[in-house]
């Protein structure tokens, strides 16, 4: 069953359309991965499914939701988490106190007055940041952590409030090639673990071809193309417009390798 | 009918005047971030010079006009002078540092004009060859209003060309958005940043120079104009030199007519403009919305960490100390020390929504005024007795922080500053002229404690009490969830949203709590000297709150005591020298210069440095 | 050409460059090879002189730069094009060009808005437009084209295929090869090793602000022991 149902999204702005009729599934469960050129439309089909802006038709259906008008921080409470591109995250506060935050917001608590907030919660900001693998460095301040774990950190965050769905922009952007790797893999175990369900955009094909269960392909404002990773890999539109001749990728460059061979 | 049109052309010679001044600021912030509140006191320079030269300057459009510009150039090389000693030094230091040096500037030159000058106001002479009046639909307008209107027109024409169409235009605008890398491109910024000084402080000095015909010369120019000019800017929008234009020409008629309808509340009309234009246009007319501004973080640390053993042990040691302080010291000292509990408390409020949240205010007199004001009222015409009063005053100030934060929260960074000091000002314009009300500029007098604390020490007791419990109650909260949150929302509003909070609506919460504290320090002021005065809540007390809260350290817990009490010791012993605000100006200066972190901040940097080297 | 001497430098007291040194032959493509966090950017924005080193020593075609400020080593004809792209957004392309735009000393190249504009072909379209209506492919050539016109003889190009699209990156390196031709020394900091190989001569491999390994880009990728030690592709 789909967790997240999106149809007929459309948005214009000041007469360029910048998503026309766009319409997909996440399935339970399914790592689904948004490619396509810069200006495809990517970031507005996110920001309408997320709250940020709101779509001029189109409806976007969350379990027995319409997330369409909604805020996003509506939309946040329903059960849809979020990453940052450039991560996003409270510099002076500790690790753990990052999630803690999370967690006080999650449990309606954030206008309390007089409690410690340092020791709410405490149990459960650990725990979510073991699954992660960040319990070592729960105390330390965010605003001295290295990139890569501030991404992390963001995922940690992002669980707080046990979402059904997580919607991550451009996950892995200014990571290292093997950071990557190893974040999108984390976070495809954590989702398969909880029965999360991700929607993500990427420009690193080797993340998006190693991790996505399956793939969109918008340009234009256009949904070109949908398949399994092999199949957009191989077709021959999404090749000209987005993957190139494949010589700046592992992936293709492989694969292209592998076909002269 | 001719009256109107009269009218609205002696609107238009203020709104040119007034655009010669705003436009010089808004080039200004535009380029270095800085808020110049010394821009004002160039206006009132220039007026000054001008008088000077015009009236030394041998009689005839020559020396009139040769006069005019050699001030506005002069004031332009004065600030040269000012970008060069001060600025240049703090460019890397946090905004509002900036701010508070260049009040530091206003202060200096304040005490240097009424030493050249003398304290009268002068009377300029007329301009030769303008000095009649036109007949203009049967009413007559000064020949010299249209000279104005027409110097207004061709100054905005040629600032629009050298913007648009010149390379150093083109490089002021780039500046804007991003200087280094400007710098990286080879272009010196600090040349670019020194001319752009001279520019706008020449459009200050003109502005100020062509009053001297239509107005008397006094030194009251540089905090009138500024807090005008500041409506102007950010109405017209920031950095806008059109905006700006339309903006002068709004508020000028606005003063124009509505001193016809309103002769009362002229001063309030202008800031209600901005509350609305602001409430519509965040960005005013012509701003271009910046994006979602984080909150300004300041270095330090110890904001983060809740105080240790030892720190709570100090303090506790300390007020020990103040309890039984009465029995060792004389009177004086304990007056003076009831004064530092009050300005303690107030600028812990601001330090409150400030440090923690973010959100600066330059207006946080407003609600240490509606406290002041609120409990002398309450006493004089409610009959309601000290105690009553006092209790009553923070939800008087409560009240306004709760109208005046559900419009400051919608906005942020300097725009938010900015309005939160157009409140302030509509309270100032209020108590200043509503005199059967509020006294106007004489107070109201009278303000006594109830018998039983009307010894000093009880009083000293009662303020050290009421603000110690005060200050320990908004420690408490920045702890809590609640002061977490705000802290959260000012490391990053977009990730804070994103977890599910509303941070507008905890922004308002922070102005009401803040308010409600402010407004016990004021209350509690008034008693302390029996008179509740306008200066409770004009633009330097705002100033002061600030200058308390940076000269303490604004990322540390005691650094809004120490700089309280640092103040008010300050203050109080500079009383005593005739030019007591240069020498204050001076000192501002030089610690904005010296010590970016404030005093507590700075100390505690060496602290960490110190335990570094023994630790290397 | 370019010649760092033992660089070190602090972000507050973590030390994020440590004896950093290297060199950078006349019209050679270097390519800085390292993780994220390995002091890839902070190297650039040193040479810079964006961020002050605490010591060490920046040589520029035999002159040391260390003491100058950024618009003076960037008159001396080294350019800069950020990872961030910072173009001016408020500006019309042109404008944007025009801003930057230096007279030449001796020996560099003579860029010209029209040669400018035969390397970057949509950009003579978009000239009268403002910068803001750009696309992220376009916002980067332009940065790259900004800083031609200051007339470099050397340009440091920070992770200049981030964030684009495979295309557009590939676009990106036939416009580099291009200025390798025109005799324009480049030394450009990458994580995209594809993208390094097709356009580097050299690979400097930096980890933890310390330099690994210098020597020519293919033997860099084609030693399995330096990709797995520093790169781990």
């Amino acid at each position: 069953m789909a967790v997240l149902s999106v149809s007929g999204l459309s948005k214009s702005f000041g007469g360029v359309h910048a998503l026309s009729d766009v319409s997909f599934d996440v399935e339970a469960g399914e790592l689904l991965a948004m490619i396509g050129p810069n200006g495809a439309g990517k970031s507005t089909c996110f920001n309408c499914i997320n709250g940020q802006l709101k779509p001029d038709l189109g409806s976007v259906r969350f379990g027995e939701h319409d997330l369409v008008g909604r805020s996003p921080r509506q939309i946040w409470r329903l059960g849809v988490g979020r990453t940052f591109q450039i991560t996003a995250t409270f510099g002076s506060m500790t690790v753990a106190e990052n999630v803690q935050m999370a967690l006080i917001s999650h449990h309606r608590r954030s206008r309390a007055l007089w409690p410690l907030a340092s020791s709410l919660y405490m149990e459960r900001a650990h725990e979510l940041l073991s699954a992660v693998g960040m319990q070592d460095q729960a105390e330390r301040r965010c605003n001295v952590l290295a990139y890569g774990d501030l991404k992390q950190v963001e995922l940690a965050v992002a669980m707080a409030h046990e979402p059904r769905l997580l919607l991550m922009d451009e996950p892995t952007a200014g990571m290292a090639p093997t950071e990557r790797i190893e974040l999108m893999e984390l976070t495809a175990g954590i989702v398969r673990e909880r029965g999360i369900s991700v929607l993500f955009t990427e420009h690193d094909m080797d993340v998006v071809f190693a991790n996505a269960t399956r793939i969109i392909v918008l340009n234009r404002g256009r949904m070109v193309a949908e398949g399994s990773p092999a199949d957009v890999r191989n077709d021959s539109m999404v090749q000209e417009i987005y993957l190139g001749a494949g010589s700046t990728f592992r992936a293709q460059a492989s694969a292209l390798e592998a076909a002269d061979a | 009918m001719s009256f109107y049109f009269a009218q609205f052309l002696t609107g238009l010679a203020s709104a040119s005047s007034l655009f010669l001044v705003a436009s010089g600021l808004s080039i200004i912030f535009g380029v270095t971030r800085i808020v110049n509140f010394a821009h004002g006191s160039f206006y009132m320079l220039g007026a000054f010079i001008a008088y000077s030269l015009v009236t030394a300057l041998p009689h005839g459009p020559l020396g009139f006009w040769g006069g005019v510009i050699i001030s506005a150039l002069v004031v332009g090389v004065i600030g040269v002078v000012m970008e060069i000693l001060v600025l240049r030094r703090i460019y890397q230091s946090p905004e509002l540092f900036q701010l508070v040096a260049t009040f530091g500037v206003v202060l200096l030159i304040k005490d240097v004009a009424l030493w050249v000058w003398g304290p009268e106001d002068k009377l300029g002479p007329r301009a030769p060859g303008f000095d009649g009046a036109v007949d203009i639909f049967g009413s007559k307008v000064p020949e010299y209003d249209l000279v104005v209107i027409v110097l207004g027109l061709v100054v905005l024409a040629a600032l629009w060309l050298l913007f648009n169409r010149t390379r150093w235009g083109a490089l002021v605008r780039a500046a804007t958005e991003d200087r280094e890398m400007l710098g990286a491109l080879g272009i010196n910024q600090a040349l670019l940043f020194t001319s752009v000084f001279f520019l706008g402080s020449v459009l200050a000095g003109l502005g100020g120079a062509l009053q001297i015909p239509r107005a008397s010369v006094s030194h009251h120019m540089d905090l009138a104009i500024i807090a005008t000019a500041f409506v102007v800017v950010v109405v017209g929008g920031m950095g806008s030199i059109v905006g700006a234009f339309l903006a002068s020409v709004i508020i000028s008629e606005l003063n124009a007519f509505g001193i016809l309808v309103f002769p009362e509340i002229t001063l309030v009309l202008m800031f209600l403009v901005m509350v609305v234009v602001l409430v519509i246009r965040p960005w005013g007319i012509l701003g271009k919305p910046e994006g979602e501004a984080a909150g300004e973080v300041l270095e330090g640390e110890t904001l983060s960490i809740m105080p240790g053993r030892r720190m709570r042990l100090a303090l506790l040691g300390a007020f020990a100390l103040l309890l039984v302080l009465p029995s060792v010291v004389e009177p004086f000292y304990l007056l003076l020390l009831s004064e530092v509990f009050v300005f303690a408390l107030f600028a812990a409020s601001l330090h409150f929504i400030m440090g923690n949240g973010g959100m600066v205010s330059f207006g946080h007199a407003a609600y240490f005024g509606l406290g002041a004001y609120g409990a002398a009222m309450l006493l004089i015409y409610g009959d309601t007795g000290m105690e009553l009063a006092i209790a009553l005053a923070p939800l008087a100030a409560g009240l306004g922080a709760l109208i005046f934060g559900y419009f400051c929260v919608r906005l942020s960074g300097v725009y938010m500053a900015m309005l939160s000091l157009a409140f302030a000002q509509i309270v100032w314009s209020v108590a200043f002229q509503s005199t059967e009300l509020t006294g106007g500029e004489d107070g109201l007098v009278g303000v006594w404690p109830s018998p039983w604390a009307s010894d000093r020490i009880v009083y000293y007791y009662l303020t050290l009490v009421l603000c110690a419990g005060g200050i320990l109650a908004l420690w408490r909260m920045l702890y809590a969830p609640f002061g977490y949150t705000l802290r959260a929302g000012r490391d990053s509003p977009l990730r804070v949203e994103a977890i599910g909070v509303n941070l507008r609506q905890h922004r308002w919460f922070a102005f009401v709590i803040a308010g409600l504290f402010a407004g016990l320090a004021g209350g509690l002021y008034g008693f302390l000297h029996g008179i509740v005065e306008p200066q409770a809540v004009d633009i330097p007390r705002s100033i002061d709150a600030l200058m308390m809260v940076l000269i303490g350290g604004v990322q540390t817990l005691i650094g809004p005591l120490a700089g309280a009490f640092a103040f008010v010791f300050l203050e109080n012993r500079l009383l005593a020298f005739e030019f007591w605000r240069a020498i204050f100006g001076l000192i501002i200066i030089g610690i904005c210069v010296a010590m970016p972190l404030g005093i507590v901040g700075s100390l505690h940097r060496l602290a960490l440095r110190a335990a570094a080297a023994r630790a290397s | 050409m370019l010649e760092v001497k033992r660089l070190h430098t602090h972000y507050g007291r973590a030390e994020i460059l440590s004896d950093v040194s290297f060199e950078v032959g006349a019209g050679e493509v270097a390519a800085l090879l390292g993780r994220n966090g390995a002091g890839k950017s902070t190297t650039l924005k040193s040479i810079m002189r964006l961020v002050r080193p605490t010591s060490g020593e920046v040589v520029f075609d035999e002159r040391p730069i260390g003491r100058l400020r950024p618009y003076e080593i960037c008159r001396l004809g080294l350019g800069y094009v950020p990872e961030e792209r910072r173009i001016f957004t408020s500006l019309t392309v042109g404008e944007n060009l025009a801003v930057a735009r230096r007279v030449n000393r001796e020996g560099a190249t003579v860029w010209t808005l029209e040669r400018i504009f035969e390397l970057f072909p949509n950009l003579a379209e978009m000239r009268e437009k403002s910068a803001r209506a750009m696309s992220g492919g376009e916002q980067q050539m332009l940065t790259v084209a900004r800083t031609l016109m200051g007339s470099p003889r050397a340009i440091l190009l920070d992770e200049p295929s981030e964030g684009l699209a495979p295309v557009i990156v590939e676009q990106m390196a036939r416009t580099l090869k291009e200025l390798k031709d025109e005799g324009v020394t480049i030394l450009l900091s990458e994580q995209n090793l594809h993208f390094a190989g097709l356009v580097a001569d050299r690979a400097i491999i930096i980890e933890k602000g310390r330099i690994r390994y210098q020597g020519k880009m293919q033997e860099a990728l084609e030693d399995e022991r330096i990709r797995a030690a520093y790169l781990m592709v």
